[in-house]
């Protein structure tokens, strides 16, 4: 990342200097291949310990690499989709001894990863550069037993390797990044894309994505950037934002009081809310890389390379400019989420089809978390047209559009299969009176102006039809008859 | 044979890096034999080699790729049934400290 360590120009500064904080993220995503990077056993999430090993992931004398090609290809779409230059690169071995990696090294890129120099653009239009996107295989997981589950009275550790030799692509981006807000940011982009070119499903609480944040901060107005420390262990958006939070208040609150930073891998605890050193000594990592002599060069042609992107699917940006276009009164955070989910082909589709994009967004936004199962773009218009002309209300429109996800079929079928009948307005012209009738002190506060009151008014309505009087419809009748 | 390339401190190094435990003797020739190592990379890399394209590899191919299809896994059994300890169909470790590097 290169980040000098140099002292802060501001130390020893009065408290109440402005200070910025600066964040470079490093994303490790899992590609969604079938096989692992380098052998033919399942890459899959889960599974007993120890049954997706093969004699490469396993390290055995004698076995080789051979390099899958879906995820060179998954790697290139990410490289595209992040405006990175695709180039001729070389695998390397990163040496080092844990258990996790039973060979010893680990297949990485180095100094020729295959993406260089591309960007990111923030939806508030601010593009954070990347660095670079390189592959390199998956480790094993270690769990400690033992001395209470503390890891340093442990009494041994147990491996699965499972995980090992898994595709990933490791994101190093810039250290542009100014807040715990734009980090958050960058991530839920970044992860948006992965999912949207098919390269990763995503999911950071299975561990598919993993984040280490570097955090350091400086005087605000400074080019210089302060002593950083890594941050491990974020294991979701939420942590990312408060470990990036807490961790630039301790070094604000070091340097107010005339203390240097040190340079540190900080491990993020997410139940007291605060980072820790880690008790392993900090030498200096020495890896010893040199290029993995068992596997040749990838030079991927540019014809590969012009039909990936050519396959490209439209990424999180541009799916949001055309849901944007097709329901222009939405708010951006709104059609940021229908994107975040993959709704918005559904909306988009449901909007030309007729529906009202307000009402559309509504249930694209609060209604359908779960995803849209088995309702179809026509169905959701149909149903937001029954909402417009009255025929269903708000409440009831919900109840048919679960049935609608759930099954499948046509609102007008669903509503009447659930007894939603509209009212007609006879009906409710009665109703109204006889409301008036039996609550007249209600009723003449109502009429001094008691705005209140119409909440009390329609919900029993509501009671008295089991909440198929259209609550619009009440208030309407009410005010014209006060005149 | 040019000035002194590596110090001994710093052959200690690669071996410790490397879990190697080497004797007194043993670091005085090692590092006898990577100075000499080193003094012919120092030859090689003396050569002009400008215009030339760099070779990544011995081998002039590239792109020896695999189809993503699903192969055959190792029996469990048999393997933890090689590994000095193992249990819960894992292979039992000494205790790990502190996180991967």
């Amino acid at each position: 990342m290169g980040a000098e360590a140099q002292s802060i120009p501001g130390l020893g500064a009065p408290a109440d200097t402005e200070w910025e904080t600066v964040v470079g993220l490093e994303v490790h995503a899992e590609l969604a291949t079938e096989t692992k990077l380098f052998s033919a056993s399942p890459n899959r999430f889960g599974g007993d310990p120890n049954t997706h090993i093969d004699p490469v992931s396993l390290g055995l004398p004698g076995s080789l690499p051979v390099l899958n090609q879906k995820a060179v290809e998954l790697a290139i779409r990410v490289g595209l989709a992040l405006n990175c230059r695709i180039q001729p690169s070389v695998f390397a071995r990163k040496n080092y001894f844990y258990p996790d990696m039973p060979k010893d090294f680990q297949i990485s890129q180095y100094d020729q990863p295959i993406n260089v120099d591309g960007w990111l653009e923030l939806p508030t239009g601010r593009r954070i550069g990347i660095e670079r996107a390189h592959i390199e295989e998956d480790t094993g997981k270690t769990v400690h037993i033992g001395g209470g589950g503390r890891i340093h009275e442990a009494g041994y550790s147990l491996v699965d390797y499972n995980r090992a030799g898994v595709p990933l692509v490791e994101i190093v981006g810039h250290p542009e990044l100014r807040s715990a807000t734009e980090a958050r940011q960058y991530v839920a982009e970044l992860r948006s894309i992965l999912v949207a070119v098919g390269a990763s499903d995503g999911k950071m609480e299975e561990g598919s994505l993993r984040v280490d944040c570097n955090v350091s901060v400086r005087p605000a107005g400074s080019d210089r950037l302060g002593t950083r420390c890594e941050i491990k262990n974020v294991n979701s958006l939420r942590s990312l934002g408060r470990a990036i939070d807490y961790e630039s208040r301790r070094q604000i609150d070091l340097l107010t009081s005339g203390q240097p930073i040190e340079q540190q891998t900080r491990h993020w605890n997410e139940d007291d809310g605060r980072t820790h050193a880690l008790r392993s000594k900090e030498e200096d990592h020495d890896y010893r890389y040199f290029p993995e002599p068992d596997l040749l060069p990838l030079d991927p042609s540019p014809q590969w390379v012009e039909q990936i992107r050519q396959e490209l699917p439209p990424l999180p940006r541009d799916r949001r400019l055309r849901l944007a276009e097709a329901a222009p009164s939405a708010d951006a955070a709104h059609i940021a989420l229908a994107v975040e989910r993959s709704l918005d082909e559904l909306a988009v589709a449901a909007i030309g089809q007729g529906g009202v994009p307000e009402r559309v967004m509504t249930h694209i936004v609060h209604n359908l978390a779960d995803g849209p199962g088995e309702l179809t773009p026509q169905a959701l218009a149909s149903l937001v047209g029954m909402e417009d002309k009255g025929q269903l209300t708000a409440t009831q429109a919900k109840r048919v559009l679960a049935v609608l996800v759930d099954r499948g079929g046509s609102p007008q079928e669903a509503a009447q299969k659930l007894g939603f009948e509209a009212m007609e307005s006879v009906e409710l012209e009665s109703l109204v009176d006889g409301l008036v009738a039996d609550h007249p002190d209600e009723w003449s506060r109502f009429c001094d102006g008691d705005a209140k009151l119409t909440g009390f008014f329609v919900g029993q309505a509501m009671k008295a039809t089991q909440g198929r009087a259209d609550g619009k419809a009440v208030t309407q009748l009410l005010n014209s008859r006060r005149g | 044979m040019g000035q002194q390339r590596i110090t001994r401190a710093e052959c200690a190094h690669v071996a410790a890096l490397a879990r190697l435990e080497l004797t007194d003797e043993e670091l005085d020739r090692f590092t006898g034999q990577l100075d000499e190592l080193l003094d012919h990379v120092a030859e090689v890399e003396a050569l002009d080699v400008e215009g030339l394209h760099p070779t990544m590899h011995a081998l002039p191919i590239a792109n020896q790729l695999r189809p993503d299809v699903p192969g055959e896994v190792l029996d469990r059994d048999e393997v933890l049934a090689q590994a000095p300890l193992a249990e819960d169909g894992q292979f039992r470790v000494p205790p790990v400290l502190g996180e991967a590097p």
